[in-house]
């Protein structure tokens, strides 16, 4: 009964995001949380987000991208922009919020679209090796844009702040300064909502025609291509999808600062997603999830060992990959939790 | 004593076309004309001329390599021809994609068989279904009603067809995991999914025993009666070719050599030649 336990294990995943918000929403109320992990929630959302949008290129569209980063870097910029020029016109700081996430969404969705055209005209490794440039590029735009808004609307340069803005204007981007000075709106409440929401998504268009083609796409495309299937189409689908939700968590990650630049979203950012992607395994979303949480809190509980801490953090990595790995392991596993065998079928 | 099927005459149609009795009244549904292909210098295949009728049942034959998968390729447009037309329903298919042609009306199958085998068997089907369905991305995100209705229509359709062929009990199940001669006859039925005009068919029996191909032909017969739709089909198993083909093509080194019933076909000399050479030819 494969369909049934797709839907429980949605339901799981749903079950255990929940699960977790309440308990670390309530730590946190209740001032059990330490300061560096209450800093970590919101970044957590965010990468919890970014891993399971890529998830959807990786692991259901079955394309190899290096450049997730970079639609983060667009939604971060776009999002953090909006929420500053609506500063004075809207009040409520969770509208502002909500806005400037659609804003990075839709931004990083019409990248990811211009981006896709070329991009997923190639398979395998040339569409990786696509990608990586096109993250670079984009962090490149990012760092040599000059973006104000004063009374005459926005105004635009490249290289070199040539924006003239008048006396009551703001350079919102400033190069290679980035944005500063950002109102720390973005909340856990809204990451939360933000995961359930790209979950939703992502359970929603998997099973139905659109996610059967994607995956029917990646699975033989030459069989997909003589069922009648529009293989670049749905290849943008799930492309488009994956960088609009890369956006979202974008401006909810630069919300949570007081100032963004765009190094921050280098390649090393793309690969890290990447780990947590593979680390939770491909197509599996509550996978995704709980490798985001581990991996992002890992670096930091490690702290204890100073400078070893990413040497401790690679070897964890690596163990625990050669660990999930192991068959005698494996069977195991699946002797003291039975239904893992099932769940391991659709994952 | 093998099961006879029905078979109708071939007649002559103006112009050069044999077609089965019952379909002369109407247009062909496939017309090839001066079709060929060359990779680099080899010419694969060269002026293959077929015409097939509208609820013909056809074989093409001819010994390994002569071209006949090639032909299949040509015609769903994974190769492009060097030369000639294909005409489907009396539209040329030139210019358009496999997926566009397979909406125009030709779906196939696969000599190496291609099923998305991580997906279940009802799966592989409702990918079939895919353009049957009409709701859109946002209907699907949204579980609007309009997804609900169209998903359940095609469910049941889904397991009718799988019904034709017994799979509905595999339904659940992955199509990796089924035996070899049912993954066969899914593939027929994603392809029928498609609600195709013209269904392909590569090498439908192979790795089948006598009497799952003695149940194949019926089954072909079936879909052909069931859905009145045209069969074009590559196989080396004779008994099947000659036993529910009406028109047959002889293909051999990228050259259509006969052309004709089961009956002409097998007393035709070029054919034998072809299949077992020349009489004499290996003391000289």
């Amino acid at each position: 009964m494969k369909l049934n336990n797709t839907k429980r294990k949605n339901l799981l995943t749903y079950a255990v995001v929940t699960v977790c918000y309440a308990v670390f929403q309530m730590l946190s109320l209740g001032g059990n949380l330490s300061s560096t992990l209450k800093g970590m929630l919101v970044p957590i959302c965010a990468y919890v987000v970014m891993a399971i949008s890529l998830n959807l290129t990786v692991g259901v569209l079955g394309e190899l991208s290096l450049g997730h980063a970079g639609f983060m870097s667009v939604g971060a910029f776009m999002g953090v922009t909006a929420a500053i020029s609506l500063q004075n016109v809207i009040v409520s700081a969770p509208l502002r919020l909500a806005i400037a996430l659609i804003v990075g969404a839709v931004f990083a969705g019409i990248v990811g679209f211009l981006v896709g055209i070329p991009v997923l005209r190639l398979n395998g490794d040339y569409l990786a090796i696509v990608t990586l440039a096109f993250g670079e590029i984009i962090k490149s735009v990012f760092n040599n844009l000059y973006l104000g808004l004063d009374s005459r609307g926005f105004r635009l340069s490249l290289l070199e702040d040539r924006t003239n803005l008048h006396e009551d204007g703001r350079l919102i981007i400033a190069g290679p300064m980035g944005i500063g000075g950002i109102e720390k709106i973005a909340s856990f409440t809204a990451g939360f909502v933000l995961i359930l929401i790209c979950l939703a998504v992502i359970f929603h268009l998997v099973n139905s025609r659109h996610g059967r083609a994607i995956m029917a796409i990646r699975d033989n495309r030459i069989a997909a291509e003589s069922v009648g299937l529009p293989v670049t189409r749905y290849k943008m689908m799930a492309f488009v999808t994956s960088a609009a939700m890369a956006g979202a968590a974008g401006a909810l990650f630069a919300l949570n600062y007081s100032t963004v630049v765009a190094n921050k979203f280098d390649f090393n950012t793309s690969i890290l997603v990447l780990v947590f992607v593979v680390f939770g395994g491909l197509g599996n979303m509550l996978g995704s999830i709980i490798a985001a949480a581990t991996l992002t809190i890992l670096p930091e509980a490690l702290r204890g060992f100073s400078n070893y801490r990413m040497l401790i953090y690679a070897i964890v990595l690596v163990l625990v990959m050669l660990a999930s790995n192991n068959e005698q392991l494996r069977s195991m596993l699946s002797r003291i939790i039975p239904k893992r065998k099932e769940h391991t079928h659709d994952a | 004593m093998p099961k006879e099927f029905k078979r109708d005459r071939l007649v002559q149609v103006p112009g050069t076309a044999l077609l089965p009795e019952r379909d002369v009244e109407r247009s062909p549904i496939l017309e090839c004309r001066h079709l060929g292909i060359d990779f680099g210098g080899l010419r694969a295949l060269d002026d293959l001329d077929i015409t097939i009728g509208r609820t013909e049942i056809a074989g093409l034959i001819g010994p390994n390599g002569a071209g006949k998968t090639t032909v299949f390729n040509l015609l769903t447009k994974v190769y492009n021809p060097t030369r000639g037309s294909v005409l489907l329903d009396g539209m040329d298919t030139a210019g358009k994609t496999t997926a566009q042609v397979n909406q125009m009306g030709i779906a196939r199958t696969f000599q190496n068989i291609r099923l998305f085998h991580n997906q279940s068997v009802i799966d592989n089907v409702l990918i079939g279904l895919h353009n049957e369905m009409s709701y859109g991305m946002f209907a699907s995100i949204l579980r609007l009603p309009s997804f609900w209705r169209a998903e359940r229509i095609a469910r049941g359709r889904a397991m009718e067809l799988l019904s034709i062929f017994g799979l509905e009990v595999h339904a659940d199940e992955l199509a990796g995991s089924l035996p070899y001669g049912a993954q066969r006859r899914l593939e027929i039925v994603r392809a029928l999914a498609t609600n195709p005009a013209l269904l392909l068919l590569d090498e439908p029996a192979a790795g089948m025993n006598p009497s799952e191909t003695v149940e194949l032909m019926e089954n072909i017969v079936k879909i052909r009666d069931t859905f009145q739709i045209a069969i074009l089909l590559i196989e080396h198993d004779m008994n099947l070719v000659m036993g529910i083909c009406e028109g047959i093509a002889v293909l051999n080194f990228g050259k259509v050599i006969a052309k004709g019933s089961p009956e002409d076909i097998r007393a035709n000399p070029a054919v034998i030649e072809a299949y077992l050479g020349r009489k004499g030819a290996a003391q000289t």
